[in-house]
């Protein structure tokens, strides 16, 4: 497991402070709270969880946008999670981020191969022009882009097509871990399939790693390799993909997988219905975190907090106490 | 055939650039268009006056002292037998000249320091933006005449000071958009590329930054115009001998009574001009930037 490792995360936190006036006590949103895990080279790990569970902090902390509060990010052997401002801005070469919202992630007022060609004017200031431009041209085309459209400005685009841009910004440096934060949760469904083809197929030909954040499980079950479930700020499971949709064994990723809408109307299913809202991250429940909307939940649950363990011969590790 | 029409006339529309687009609604805008027109003029009559000018400005003529309007001097004659037309005309170049320069080093500095205080936030903000309340508690002319005194009368140290007092309006608007964008995701798209802090604020946030710049710009021309007429009419600013409008004002004030060309002219190319700059901003305001309105 550790031999090809690229990214090894450990421990991480991450609580926002929030005030309530001079005179009380601080208090904390947990956004990130001991999270650890680890993706091979190569491989594909989804990061699923309802809106609010701390999912795309954790992208940005990994990418160093915001600075962790303890625990270690350990990319290609070395600890970044105390690593300089000068540090990181080296680490983001190999480490490029997908963004959301394709609307909003390109500078509006820059033609797109401008857009293109920032990370290498950045990272690689020695280019010519000439050789900038070939790179730009060659990653235009291999995102599904005619270089014929290099001038235009990013508001002359489909959300498709931006969303392609923004591959190619984060393509062109060649790096080895994307950081791909619900990459196509603002498209179509239809040109949904096109970007996570695309995406599948540069896994392919450039051997990249995903860290791809998405709640859309349909989405997740089409392109990953391992899949961790966060619930409030912590992974509650985390298993290969085939282990997560066939036999979930956490209570919540069992409630998520049943709400999965399946195109087929004769098929029964019981679907599991939580009960209430997400609790409050600033004031999370005592115990295991989801014991308030848990259909299993035991006496134990309110009062210990589970500790992650190996359940199965597949690798599938599970904080909650119905397996400890 | 009518939908090969619509299509092509879409796509028409969709070339036309942001620049033509810019223009088309300009002239919808009558008023701000008119105004720019009248700016235009005296841009041009700054620019080529001194050679037009059918009286010498500065030379005095003792045979025609406060002459009324003539068909000679269509706009009289001051107390030195001067024409007051050509030296209206001759004028415009140290009216315009103190209001455009003075506002463009008012704002390159007020534009960086609002980049700096609104991207760095915490004590730099605090700091700066403090600074600017201070310099926003005291009156503009005020202010200005304060700076004069120190530094002494003269055009230099006009322009100075009312590039002084417009520096803090320009720091808090440039503060407030920077505080906006910011946050855009596209900013901490480049933060994640490893684009540095400096590449940041002006590849990328101050493009951002210039519609508000433009339109505060154009208004604030107005404003120092006005300021640098103050000055030279409580003879702080240009000496009463070169043809300033401020300073013409001052000179004729005792022939209020009796030639009223004197001051009247004067004073209706300070309103005009005054008048078209604030109505030329508030039409590239509505056309730029539909936000901002106070």
């Amino acid at each position: 497991m550790v031999d090809n490792e690229l990214l090894k995360v450990k421990g991480l936190k991450k609580y926002f402070p929030i005030s309530n006036g001079w005179f009380s006590s601080k208090e904390y949103v947990k956004a990130v709270d001991e999270v650890s895990f680890s993706v091979k080279k190569g491989e594909t790990l989804s990061l699923v969880g309802e809106s609010g569970c701390g999912k795309s902090t954790l992208g940005r902390l990994i990418n160093g946008l915001i600075k962790a509060d303890a625990g270690d990010i350990v990319f290609k052997g070395d600890n970044l999670a105390e690593a300089s401002e000068t540090k990181w801005r080296s680490y983001r070469k190999p480490m490029q981020m997908i963004f959301q919202d394709p609307y909003a992630s390109l500078s509006p007022r820059m033609k797109i191969k401008e857009i293109i060609a920032e990370p290498l004017k950045i990272h690689d200031p020695s280019l010519s022009r000439e050789e900038r431009e070939a790179k730009v041209k060659s990653i235009l085309e291999i995102c599904g882009i005619d270089y014929y459209h290099s001038d235009k400005y990013p508001h002359e685009f489909s959300g498709g097509q931006r969303q392609r841009i923004g591959i190619a910004r984060a393509l062109i440096l060649q790096p080895e871990l994307i950081i791909a934060d619900e990459p196509v949760s603002a498209l179509d469904v239809s040109i949904q399939a096109q970007i996570l083809n695309l995406l599948k197929k540069l896994q392919k030909d450039y051997q990249l790693t995903y860290l791809f954040i998405s709640h859309d499980l349909s989405v997740v079950e089409h392109i990953s390799d391992h899949v961790a479930v966060m619930y409030l700020g912590n992974i509650v499971e985390i298993a290969p993909r085939e282990a997560i949709f066939e036999d979930p064994k956490h209570p919540y990723t069992k409630a998520l997988l049943s709400s999965v809408p399946i195109p087929d109307p004769k098929l029964k299913r019981e679907s599991i219905i939580l009960k209430g809202e997400i609790p409050n991250a600033a004031n999370p429940p005592k115990g295991c975190k989801f014991h308030t909307r848990c259909p299993l939940a035991m006496s134990i649950c309110s009062k210990e907090i589970p500790i992650m363990k190996t359940v199965g011969d597949k690798q599938q590790m599970v904080a909650c106490h119905l397996y400890q | 055939m009518s939908e090969t029409m619509t299509v092509s006339k879409q796509q028409i529309a969709s070339k036309r650039g942001t620049l033509s687009t810019f223009w088309h609604d300009f002239r919808q805008r009558k008023v701000a268009f008119i105004s720019f027109l009248f700016f235009v003029l005296l841009v041009i009559l700054a620019v080529i006056g001194p050679y037009i000018v059918p009286f010498n400005p500065q030379t005095p003529d003792y045979n025609h002292v406060l002459q009324g309007m003539s068909q000679k001097h269509w706009a009289g004659t001051d107390e030195y037998g001067r024409d007051v037309l050509s030296r209206l005309i001759a004028g415009t170049r140290i009216s315009l000249g103190i209001g455009i320069s003075s506002v463009l080093i008012g704002a390159m500095a007020g534009t960086i320091l609002g980049l700096v205080s609104g991207y760095f936030g915490k004590w730099v903000d605090k700091t700066i933006m403090r600074i600017c309340d201070v310099l926003f508690a005291f009156p503009d002319i005020l202010l200005a005449i304060g700076i004069v005194a120190i530094l002494g009368p003269g055009l230099k140290n006009v322009i100075f000071a009312v590039a002084f007092f417009s520096v803090p309006s320009f720091a808090r608007m440039v503060r407030g958009k920077t505080l906006e964008v910011k946050e855009m995701l596209f900013i901490e798209a480049e933060k994640s590329i490893g684009a540095k802090t400096n590449r940041i604020i002006f590849r990328h946030i101050f493009p951002e930054t210039i519609p508000i710049i433009i339109v505060y710009l154009t208004m604030q021309v107005g404003t120092a115009i006005l300021a640098a007429a103050s000055l030279s009419f409580l003879g702080l600013g240009a000496s009463p001998s070169s043809p300033d409008w401020g300073a013409m004002l001052s000179m004729s004030r005792d022939y209020i009574g009796t030639a009223f060309n004197l001051v009247f002219f004067p004073g209706l190319a300070i309103f005009l001009t005054v008048l078209s700059l604030n109505n030329l901003g508030d039409g590239l305001r509505d056309i730029l930037d539909p936000k901002i309105k106070d």
